[in-house]
């Protein structure tokens, strides 16, 4: 399976790998999907889509708060990046978007250089901080419990009555402020720095709205413009679905189309033996139903058995990087669903492959119940089949509910794990939100990614269910196109003597079917001579149709050779020998068409006339003027639509005229009455004389081979008399045998 | 029929093979969807308990699974206000409440998988055992069904409907049902879930489902001319293959390679041309409406975003209501899914219930005769009278006009005739396998019609032209003349049939298994076993159908002989080709274009110089 997997695959590589880039970039896509997500809750709906911890636009008396717990050097750089913008010369777009500006002064960030706002940024957020706990003392004098510090318990207990915070502290000394901010900042510490970030921004926006800011705008524009960014990547996303779809669907049909043609090429070069091998039905099923097993695998494999790793690793990589500790999570999370998996598939799959036989099974009896109909109801079993097909029937209704039920209950449970690994990622997750450690997106998108994971998993477990039918199919398909032909064309051919014209030599001649025990054809030694009709007659087993399917080299002798106009049949092309052969099956065979094309298809150029004067002689004639359409009359598929003796008389027609050196009839006249049968043979032997033709027949009636020239009497293999009728009647025991069964001695004697 | 069992590959019946990635699909139309789910249903009538508890334990486990995020909500926004308050230094997380809402949460969640397990559990029983007495039906219904039905309708076509469509239909029933409940459901519950949380977003959230739905119907509406195509060519490659592969030795024989490969490749070359793209069509609904689900999400994150930021919802309640949004469209999909899957099941369920449907035999007669006394022996004796036959297999093609006959019992029979003449409907008509158009039929002047079939029936023995046997042991395959027969039985008939002692030369007697194809042994041992099955039966009237003509000459010697044994003083039938074996018969039926032309002993009919001369001479016919 595999190596015809590669092999057919090569053609595509590079589709492939397109294929897989693609699934690449779609796989980081999904995974950022939730990214997006994350912040759309965390930043956008809990901060209000405020991200910064340094505002860019502050009162008078937040500046002073900043600069009141400012280094020297911070202080510096806090007047250095701030300007003001003055209530006297406020424009009225500055006017909309800082309402408060009617009002006073405000502060607001320059266009700094990047360095600079990462300087800013390493202290605003922890002194903005720092001033909403103090805003809090402010209104309530009580400490919450997050501040216990020392030094601002002794600050508030030296706090005068009736006193303003913020000009006490302006009244201690610099080092006391900024003794008081180290001491607050290692507490803040604690808080975690997701916790800080968003504290710190909710400070910022609480300062923007006391200046009259928008911030819902500015929320709806966080989420708005997010949300573009996640619509913008679950665009790329489907993009890449839809080119791997495209590719996905192009290689396969692509591989079926190959595959269905390298298989068919490959049939049309098998010789009777390879049919005998694989059997007709087989190979048509393994041209058809197997390579689309192998189109649907690739398919799989390509949307599904590539993609799921791709994703399943890199969300797994994500949890990873996300550096929340819950890596635990996951690798549980895989041994509940690889043991689930295992399990279901331990008690399934056997179950699988039963039903399976089952299937097979309940076919064969209906089969048989079918073709036996009238038998079973002209000696009253209908009871006993009803009995055996209900057998059957509940055989393979027993191991199929089994197989739904357990695959029924595989569902259930996998939503169970699912759901209870969401629920236990909530509480762990609550906990890492309590230390600081994340953020409540953070524990969204988690969940997000071990669904994703889960579902990589869940995907190939399907995938496995239907692989091993595939690679049955794939190993069906294989052997036919690794199987050697048994007859080929030599390298160099040899072509056959002009000067002969029709004769056939059978050299020492053995055949042994593959894999037989015994010959079926022991050392054949004799030459046919053209223009004449040699018969071949034996019982059933004898190896007669055998021996005549030597010449148009449908087999190949054993041992010993088979020479045709002088030349070895196997050291002649295949085309070129069968050029000098009318070849007609027991079974008429016609191709769908007309009859026409029937006709035509062993002389394609053949007119009218020629068509008129084979059938004539194929006493084709009388059928076909009684039809409409006459040789335009429609032929079905399989000839269906004429009877059989019409199809034997076709099959006739089309050797004629093909005006050949060698007729092969293979039993060709057993569907005829003996009427026509006489009224061929008659006309047919007029045309051997006149055309000099060599004439090969195998009958089993003595009366259609009674007039040959020669006659070969074969048993079991061997010859056992050769020479005309009176000769053998004298002399065969075989043949008298056969004769006598036949027809009364008075019928034998009737000439 | 629809296209699909037009198409080879169910005609040759094999089996369930054929479900590739292009085997089904849109293309399988019921002809009458309505009416045949109306019947579907009606035939599922005593499941309807079952089905009705499988339903509310779908609708229960699914309202568990749709309550789920809601409750989860509260969890996210207990963790949310917790983490609120501690970042604004006023208290913390509740962990007590959250522990308790996942406790609900996992009782909830347990109690739904249950739920979905027992609705699996059950809907696979009701399918399976549909399925099952489906096949049980088929089965007996053959048994009932008139030959003149097998006559128009393959064995292929049969096989797959006992197969392969009720196969399709107890898969597809059982997935469609139980997706077109939770389905259902989930819609229902999605909806009520996110009203229950905010309407204004509900609306917006709605915007995006006529969107997928649009999408959804362009896809299917454009892929399914390329399914209907593929369905076309893949037809085209298919019979080609098939064609050429049964005519491999023709083909060969005159060179006709190149030319069949390169009609394979033109076939093979347009399946590919609409194939890939039927593929990609039907491979796009995916991600498309998956896009269109993320439009709706951004919006209802938006809109969610301003009712939170007005404190009018939580946090909790967006987290929810954004989970029943990517949700809700799965449902929708589905749903479309299984309106296909449905046109299938109609499809599959109207062949089958089609095929229950056919008109069958003739109801027995209401007192029929009994022909043996109470210790089973036959009464009757093997006379046979025709009288006023007239018969056709349609009703507007006569094919035997007008047919009376006395027939003693104990006579040899011989029925011939060229091809086509009708022999072998005379013995059909006898068996009573067809019914008279008029005239009557009587054994020992009881009318055929005033008798039970089986009992009629078991007056008669045959050996066919193909001898049928089954897979299984010789002694089964013998003993089925005679069910209840001991082994000793068995093994005097096939003494009696010459066939006892290729029997006991076999590695394992009695008790070798004739394989599937029954082709293990010899053509003339198969006769000659049938031969000895006719022997076990014991017949008072004998049918010999072109016994020995698929049969090599020194076998049929051997067959001959034993067909000879069982005919002693039997009423016996013989349709022969060959016309040296019948010479002997005591009378000579000549038939001509179904009509009886000619009766009469050998010598009488050879007097007259009729058509039978004409026939008899032929076969030696100087050429």
């Amino acid at each position: 399976m595999l190596k015809l997997l590669v092999r057919c695959m090569k053609p595509f590589a590079l589709s492939v790998c397109a294929v897989i880039a693609l699934l690449f970039v779609q796989a980081q896509t999904e995974l950022a999907l939730p990214d997006y997500m994350s912040d759309i809750v965390n930043t956008g709906l809990q901060s209000s889509g405020i991200t910064e911890g340094v505002p860019m636009v502050m009162r008078r008396e937040s500046y002073d708060k900043y600069l009141l717990f400012a280094s020297e050097e911070e202080q510096a750089l806090l007047e250095s990046s701030y300007e003001v913008l003055s209530q006297q010369e406020a424009s009225a777009e500055q006017i909309a978007d800082y309402p408060l500006l009617t009002k006073s002064d405000l502060y607001r960030l320059k266009d700094v250089e990047a360095s600079t706002y990462e300087q800013l940024e390493a202290w605003m957020p922890q002194v903005g901080l720092m001033v909403m706990s103090l805003d809090a003392v402010q209104m309530q004098p009580t400490l919450p419990a997050t501040v216990q510090n020392d030094a601002l318990v002794q600050l508030l207990e030296q706090l005068p009555e009736g006193m303003n915070l913020y000009e006490f502290l302006a009244l201690l000394p610099a080092s006391t402020r900024l003794d008081m901010r180290a001491q607050l900042e290692t507490q803040l510490q604690s808080m975690g720095a997701s916790t800080m970030d968003t504290a710190a921004s909710t400070y910022v926006k609480a300062e923007y709205e006391s200046i009259g800011m928008d911030t819902d705008a500015m929320q709806n524009e966080y989420i708005l413009l997010s949300g573009l960014k996640m619509l913008g990547m679950s665009l790329l996303s489907v993009g890449c679905a839809v080119l791997v779809g495209l590719l996905a669907s192009r290689i396969a049909a692509g591989v079926g189309k190959q595959l269905r043609g390298d298989v068919f090429k490959k049939v049309e070069s098998f010789s009777s033996a390879e049919f005998n091998r694989f059997s007709t039905a087989s190979l048509i099923t393994r041209n058809i139903n197997d390579i689309q097993q192998v189109q649907l695998v690739i398919v799989m494999l390509i949307r599904i058995v590539i993609y799921a790793p791709i994703i399943g690793v890199g969300a797994l990589l994500k949890v990873l990087n996300s550096g929340a500790d819950m890596t635990w999570i996951i690798a549980l999370v895989l041994v509940v669903i690889l043991g689930l998996i295992m399990t279901i598939f331990m008690v399934a799959m056997p179950k699988f492959k039963i039903a399976q036989k089952l299937v097979d099974r309940l076919n064969l009896v209906m089969r048989e119940f079918l073709d036996g109909m009238s038998v079973i109801r002209a000696f009253n079993t209908q009871r006993h089949e009803e009995e055996k097909f209900d057998q059957a029937n509940r055989d393979i209704t027993k191991t199929n509910l089994f197989i739904n039920r357990t695959m029924g209950a595989m569902m259930p449970i996998m939503m169970l794990v699912m759901n209870s690994v969401a629920l236990l990622i909530i509480w762990v997750g609550g906990h890492q939100i309590d230390a600081g450690t994340m953020q409540i997106g953070d524990i969204m998108a988690f969940i997000q990614y071990t669904m994703q994971i889960i579902m990589a998993f869940l995907m190939i477990s399907m995938v496995a269910i239907m692989l091993p039918r595939a690679a049955v199919s794939g190993e069906r398909v294989a052997e036919v196109l690794d199987c050697e032909l048994s007859i080929q064309d030599p390298d160099q051919p040899h072509s056959f003597d002009s000067a002969k014209r029709g004769e056939i030599e059978f050299r020492h001649v053995s055949f042994r079917y593959p894999g037989a025990q015994e010959d079926v054809l022991h050392d054949l030694n004799f030459t046919i001579q053209p223009g004449a009709t040699t018969a071949f007659i034996g019982s059933t087993g004898s190896g007669k149709s055998t021996l005549i399917n030597l010449v148009p080299r449908f087999y190949d002798a054993s041992e010993g050779a088979v020479f045709v106009d002088g030349v070895d049949v196997r050291k002649v092309k295949q085309s070129e020998l069968r050029d000098k052969i009318g070849y007609v099956p027991q079974k008429g065979v016609l191709f769908s068409g007309t009859i026409a094309s029937n006709l035509r298809y062993a002389k394609a150029d053949a007119d009218e006339t020629q068509m008129r004067q084979a059938c004539d002689i194929a006493q084709a004639s009388e059928f076909i003027e009684a039809k409409e359409d006459r040789f335009d009359t429609a032929i079905a598929q399989g000839g269906t639509n004429v009877s059989g003796g019409q199809k034997q008389r076709l099959s006739i027609a089309r050797a004629v005229i093909k005006q050949p050196e060698i007729y092969i009839f293979d039993d060709s006249f057993s569907a005829l009455d003996f009427k026509t049968d006489a009224r061929l043979r008659k006309e047919l032997n007029d045309l051997i004389k006149e055309t000099k033709a060599t004439v090969l027949l195998v009958a089993q009636r003595i009366s259609s081979i009674m007039h040959a020239e020669t006659i070969v009497v074969l048993d079991q293999g061997n010859v056992v008399g050769i020479g005309t009728h009176d000769e053998l009647m004298k002399q065969c025991e075989v043949y008298r045998e056969i004769a006598y069964s036949q027809l009364t001695k008075e019928e034998l004697s009737h000439e | 029929m629809s296209n699909e069992h037009k198409q080879p590959q169910r005609r040759m019946g094999h089996g369930p093979m054929g479900h590739g990635p292009m085997g089904r699909g849109a293309h399988e139309k019921a002809k009458d969807f309505k009416g045949t789910m109306r019947s579907l249903f009606a035939y599922m009538k005593p499941y309807y308990v079952k089905i009705m508890l499988a339903m509310s334990f779908a609708i229960i486990g699914t309202i568990f699974m749709i309550v789920g995020p809601k409750i989860s909500g509260k969890a996210t926004t207990a963790l949310a206000e917790g983490f609120m308050a501690k970042v604004s230094g006023q208290g913390g997380i509740d962990f007590a409440y959250i522990l308790q809402i996942i406790y609900f949460m996992l009782v909830l969640y347990t109690a739904s998988a249950l739920f979905s397990f027992v609705q699996h559990f059950t809907m696979s029983t009701v399918t399976q055992r549909t399925a099952y007495e489906l096949r049980q039906r088929i089965a007996a219904k053959i048994n009932r069904m008139p030959f003149s039905y097998f006559d128009t309708n393959s064995h292929g076509d049969i096989l797959s409907r006992v197969s392969n469509d009720v196969d399709t239909l107890a898969q597809s029933l059982n997935q469609s049902l139980n997706t077109l409940i939770t389905g259902t459901v989930n819609i229902i519950g999605f909806l009520v879930m996110m009203l229950s949380i905010s309407w204004e977003m509900t609306l917006i959230a709605f915007v995006s489902v006529p969107l997928s739905l649009i999408m959804v119907l362009f896809i299917v509406k454009r892929s399914q001319t390329y399914f209907v195509q593929q369905q076309r060519f893949l037809g085209d490659v298919n019979g080609h293959i098939e064609e050429m592969y049964s005519a491999h030795t023709v083909m060969k024989a005159f060179n006709g390679e190149a030319e069949s490969i390169a009609q394979f490749e033109e076939h093979n070359n347009a399946l590919y041309r609409v194939g890939w793209k039927s593929q990609f069509l039907s491979g796009l609904m995916q991600p498309l409406t998956g896009f269109v689900g993320n439009i709706g999400y951004v919006c209802v994150c938006l809109l969610g975003g301003y009712l939170a930021a007005a404190g009018r919802i939580t946090i909790g309640d967006i987290q929810a209501f954004i989970q029943y949004v990517r949700n809700f469209n799965q449902p929708i999909t589905q749903m479309a899914q299984v309106m296909n899957l449905l046109q299938s099941t109609a499809a599959a369920a109207e062949r089958v219930f089609e095929f229950l449907d056919e008109k069958e035999e003739i109801k027995e007669s209401d007192q029929p005769i009994e022909i043996y006394d109470a210790s089973g022996n036959c009464k009757l004796k093997g006379q046979v009278t025709f009288e006023n036959v007239r018969f056709g297999y349609t009703s507007d093609k006569i094919i035997i006009h007008d047919f009376s006959m006395y027939i003693k019992a104990g006579q040899k029979i011989a029925i011939v005739g060229p091809t086509g003449a009708g022999k072998t409907t005379i013995v059909k008509l006898l068996m009573r396998f067809y019914e008279l158009n008029s005239g009557a039929i009587y054994i020992d002047g009881i009318k055929t019609t005033d008798l039970r079939r089986s009992d009629l029936r078991s007056l008669f023995g045959m050996v066919l032209q193909d001898a049928w046997l089954f897979h299984g042991t010789i002694m089964e395959n013998l003993r089925y003349g005679k069910l209840n027969a001991s082994d000793e039985a068995v093994m005097q008939a096939a003494d009696a049939a010459y066939v006892d002692h290729f029997i006991r030369t076999l590695e394992h007697g009695y008790d070798t298994e004739i394989n599937e194809d029954s082709n293990n042994i010899s053509q003339g041992q198969k006769q000659l076993l049938t031969i000895a099955r006719a022997f076990l039966a014991d017949p008072k009237i004998l049918i010999l159908d072109e016994a020995t003509s698929s049969v090599d000459t020194r076998t049929e010697v051997l067959i001959q002989k034993g067909m000879n044994k069982l005919m002693e003083n039997r009423t016996s039938f013989v349709i022969a080709h060959r016309l040296s074996t019948i010479r002997d018969a005591d009378l000579i039926l000549v038939m001509k274009d179904g009509d009886i032309v000619e009766a009469g002993s050998h010598e009488a009919l050879m007097a007259d110089n009729g058509f039978y001369t004409q026939l008899y001479n032929s076969q030696f016919e100087e050429v």
